[in-house]
């Protein structure tokens, strides 16, 4: 009787672990770690444009008189790369690999793993589906984030060209859930029509980093765009529609806009702003216009990528004080002097097929990259001017899911990535959106910079999710600490290991030992409070 | 023989006596129209059916059994389901032809929160924050602009171009403790935690004193350290309250969310906005709308009510509006779709005119009426109208045009405000 009374208590408890596994079980198969030096100076391919890359810095530097700051400590820029690229920190695991590797390129080795892990192409899938389809819901049914991402993902990890996957959104046809980049498109489908302006102000702005937005309404106040260039590229679009085969263009739907005064109806033909020479010949409209967004000598296409991976690893973009998605026209003479190192790093994207993780292990391997953030000038006027010509590393604030991708590493030792046991991985699954949720999502002004909110202060502080990682458990690194590490001394270091990539410093090992050194043992408290005072400061939730 | 409405009336009076408690001897509590306004809005999420609510046409034929009230206020009549608001309508106004050009939920939302329609170029602050940034209240611990709603989610007034520092405070469950507001360890310990934090924010702190500032992070945590001390928190607390009167406004989360507003108001909130989801009735319209109402009900009736008894309702104005509103016909699963062009809104208070009505919607309109102006009500208002108007009356100059980060100069708002609810 008593086994049948749980019987079915029992079947439903395995159902939801049943349902839960399903739902964090990674689409790719466990990929060994790679033990050892991965790569034979992974550095020598790309090392000619890094060292232009630095010469540039150099000259801009000299011409602003400023003195660039000192280069970081490795566990900075290792834990910057994390950051960038994975979002979380390096694992306790992880730097003890990393400090025992004494090759000189030991960062370039680790750049080159980072960008082979699946949690690259995972994380910047999800980062650049804000630039494709921002962050609104879109029509139910019709548009579908999740395979979209899944699709970006993919894409990345197979190593897709990417102009190749521009053309792809671009000209998609099909159903949203087979073809999944046809949902580039239809995130513009809202009241029951697609919103053909929608889509040429995204084209403009993801692949050629202009806002020509305004002359949706009216002539481009400060620049050259006019609003009938405006409707030629929204014509581009003109076509899609929906049917029961999925999304296609139908041949014979002509765009219209309403005229000046509003009454009458008149045809658009599909065109481009500029060079319409680069406009294949052949083809649907989209198809043409994929060929001409992603043309070799359309240089916006190469410089608002690169612009956007600069912000992407940094934290905001190259180009300073004005949007990732807004540059200069190419050649500008305003401009072109600062800009000089932006074109630079697109014709080398553009050269070498449109290689994401060229460009980013170029970055990666900079000066710019591998700065610190604190500089002897930093106290005086001319703080600007350093930040502004990338003389001293910026602090920006981490996004959210890098803050509980920060808090969920930190309450382990080892990695979490796909190899990881199906506990950890749901936990990030079920608090990742909550935290989100309370912490704010910046929406698609997340590369601009902001500063820290009340409601986040009151997360850390006094958030559930903060205090159940730190308090020890057999399953958390505070826990484990307590239990593992033989002195306070060594749990204290290895404390600041994981949540800050570093050790701690003479001034707090003096007032942080003394609570931990009570007793026989650190005490479970003890434990708990160290690990919210390293959740809680600002060095944690802010690149540095 | 009492009419109906003299019947309601001394109810009501005799309801409300026992539910008056005695105020507080707060000396410095400032009560009657001379005290900075705040503004209340009570979110229809889902959109609202107008002809359900403040706008039934019990003579057509898709009323679908509604039937009419009259209200205390002459010449307004409202649905059935609202036998508490019908006598507080006196105190308060409504618009039947707000027009909109946005039937989607999420940009409807934007729509009406803004009074802006949704630009890829700019992110425009809701009404709430531009009061906020507008007319800072000082003094005030908490937060300024604060949104309360229950499990389905926030519907978040932000702050656009103007900060994330103006976005809606947001609290989850009204009535509960408040999430993430209390420290969880005791006052010795939790003194010990920020002490370390000190040392740990000096050492980053070291050669980077300006960037560090910049981040407003130490000040911010001592804003949320303040926040967690104030007095001001006991708005949010409603074990202060009698029950009695907690039963009238509803114990639910609205009900305890209209509750807690009037008392963020004493406090001197400026921006208050309380979520009350389900109106999006697709299928089984009536009975979704009736749920609804009886949810609705009492607690705007009872709110209404309680801010004028505090004298706090001339400096208080209320506003009772969703993203659109529903067709006037019904769909074959017996409900009704999204209806921008011709719903409704119920605003008053703050000095506002009240029994005023504007606009008068066809409620015969068919589904396959030919042409887009069949669908126009009289009178039609422009949403943006009615939060100049709003704006007007809290002493907000709605054409302020601010610089956004693109450089490009906007208003705070663009409607003219409706001289018909101005007061003189």
């Amino acid at each position: 009787m008593t086994v049948k009374k749980f019987t079915f208590p029992l079947l439903v408890v395995a159902g939801v672990f049943l349902v839960t596994s399903l739902a964090v079980r990674s689409p790719v198969a466990a990929v060994p770690r790679r033990e050892g030096p991965a790569l034979a100076s992974p550095g020598a391919d790309i090392s000619p444009v890094v060292e232009s890359v630095d010469r540039e810095l150099g000259r801009a530097w000299a011409a602003h008189r400023l003195e660039p700051a000192e280069a970081a400590d490795d566990l900075t820029i290792l834990r910057r790369l994390s950051l960038a690229l994975h979002g979380t920190i390096p694992s306790l695991e992880e730097i003890r690999r990393f400090e025992a590797d004494s090759s000189p390129d030991r960062l370039a080795i680790r750049v080159s793993e980072m960008l082979d892990d699946t949690r690259f192409s995972d994380y910047f899938a999800e980062r650049l589906a804000r630039t494709f389809v921002s962050v609104d819901t879109g029509q139910f049914l019709i548009f579908r984030r999740d395979r979209f991402v899944e699709w970006l993902s993919e894409s990345l990890r197979k190593r897709v060209a990417y102009d190749r996957l521009v053309r792809e959104m671009i000209a998609a046809e099909g159903v949203w859930t087979g073809q999944p980049e046809v949902n580039f498109l239809t995130q513009a489908y809202a009241n029951d029509e697609f919103d053909y302006n929608k889509l040429a102000a995204r084209t403009a702005r993801a692949f050629l980093g202009q806002r020509i937005d305004c002359a949706q309404c009216h002539d481009h106040p400060f620049a050259e765009w006019k609003q009938s260039q405006f409707e030629e590229l929204a014509a581009c679009y003109g076509q899609v529609r929906l049917s029961p085969l999925g999304l296609n263009d139908s041949k014979d739907r002509e765009f219209k806009v309403l005229d000046g005064d509003g009454t009458t109806e008149k045809v658009v033909s599909p065109g481009v702003p500029f060079s319409s020479e680069w406009m294949a010949v052949e083809g649907g409209r989209r198809t043409r216009l994929a060929e001409w967004v992603t043309h070799p000598e359309n240089e916006r296409f190469a410089r608002a990528t690169v612009n956007r991976l600069w912000a992407l690893m940094f934290g905001k973009p190259y180009a300073a004080g004005r949007p990732v998605d807004d540059l200069p026209n190419p050649g500008d003479p305003a401009t072109a002097d600062d800009l000089r190192l932006l074109d630079l790093l697109a014709r080398d994207f553009r050269d070498h097929g449109y290689d994401l993780r060229r460009t980013i292990r170029v970055i990666a391997a900079s000066r710019a990259f591998r700065m610190s953030s604190v500089h002897p000038q930093a106290e005086s006027d001319r703080l600007n001017d350093l930040e502004q010509h990338w003389a001293v590393f910026p602090l920006i604030r981490l996004r959210p899911e890098q803050v509980i991708g920060a808090m969920v590493q930190s309450s382990a030792i080892r990695t979490i990535d796909q190899n990881s046991h199906l506990f950890s991985r749901a936990i990030r699954f079920f608090r990742e959106r909550d935290f989100v949720n309370e912490f704010g999502d910046p929406g698609d002004a997340e590369l601009q910079e902001r500063p820290s909110t009340i409601p986040q202060a009151l997360l850390s502080m006094n958030g559930q999710f903060a205090e159940e990682l730190a308090k020890p458990s057999p399953f958390n690194s505070s826990g484990r600490l307590g239990q593992v590490e033989t002195t306070p001394e060594r749990l204290l270091d290895d404390a600041f290991l994981i949540c800050l990539t570093r050790h701690p410093n003479a001034e707090e090992r003096a007032v942080l030992l003394p609570e931990l050194q009570k007793g026989d043992s650190p005490s479970e408290e003890s434990i708990q409070d160290l690990f919210w005072v390293l959740f809680n400061c600002s060095e944690f939730c802010w690149n540095h | 023989m009492f009419t109906r409405r003299e019947a309601l009336r001394i109810a009501t009076a005799a309801g409300v006596s026992f539910l008056w408690p005695g105020l507080s001897a707060r000396a410095a509590e400032r009560r009657g129209p001379e005290r900075a306004k705040s503004l209340i809005t009570l979110w229809m999420a889902g959109g609202p059916s107008q002809m359900d609510s403040w706008d039934p046409h019990p003579e057509s034929g898709n009323a679908g059994g509604i039937t009419a009230l009259r209200t205390s206020a002459p010449g307004i009549e409202i649905a059935q389901h609202y036998p508490q608001m019908a006598e507080q309508m006196r105190h308060l106004s409504v618009i039947r032809s707000l027009v909109s050009k946005e039937g989607d939920h999420e940009r409807g939302t934007y729509y009406l929160l803004t009074g802006y329609r949704p630009d890829p170029t700019v992110q425009h602050p809701s009404v709430g924050a531009i009061l906020t940034e507008e007319q800072p209240a000082p003094g005030v611990e908490i937060p300024q602009h604060i949104v309360l709603a229950t499990g389905e989610g926030f519907v978040v007034p932000r702050g656009g171009y103007l900060g994330d520092r103006y976005d809606a405070f947001r609290v989850s469950n009204p009535g509960d403790n408040l999430q993430n507001m209390e420290q969880r360890v005791p006052a010795a310990r939790q003194a010990r935690r920020l002490e370390s934090l000190d040392v740990l924010s000096r050492s980053f702190a070291a050669g980077r004193k300006r960037q560090v500032e910049g981040t407003m992070h130490g000040h911010v945590i001592d804003e949320a350290l303040a926040m967690m001390k104030s007095p001001q928190l006991r708005a949010f607390d409603l074990k202060t309250e009698p029950a009695e009167l907690r039963a009238a406004y509803g114990e639910n989360g609205f009900g305890r969310g209209c509750l807690i507003a009037r008392k963020l108001v004493e406090e001197g909130v400026r921006s208050i906005q309380v979520v009350l989801h389900g109106f999006d009735t697709h299928a089984d319209n009536f009975d979704g709308q009736k749920t609804q109402a009886g949810i609705l009900d009492p607690a705007f009736a009872t709110l209404v009510n309680d801010l004028k008894q505090r004298d706090l309702f001339d400096s208080t104005i209320v506003l009772c509006i969703g993203e659109f509103g529903r067709t006037p016909w019904i769909n074959p699963l017996g409900g009704r779709d999204h209806w921008p062009s011709g719903f409704s809104c119920v605003v008053g208070g703050g000095g506002l005119r009240s029994g005023v009505l504007i606009g008068r919607t066809n409620p015969d309109i068919r589904d396959d009426d030919a042409g887009k102006l069949a669908k126009i009500p009289a009178d039609p208002i422009e949403v943006p109208d009615l939060y100049a108007t709003i704006l007007r009356q809290m002493g907000v100059d709605g054409s302020k045009e601010i610089i956004t980060p693109i450089g490009r100069p906007l208003a705070l708002c663009q409607g003219k405000p409706i001289d018909r609810l101005l007061p003189g």
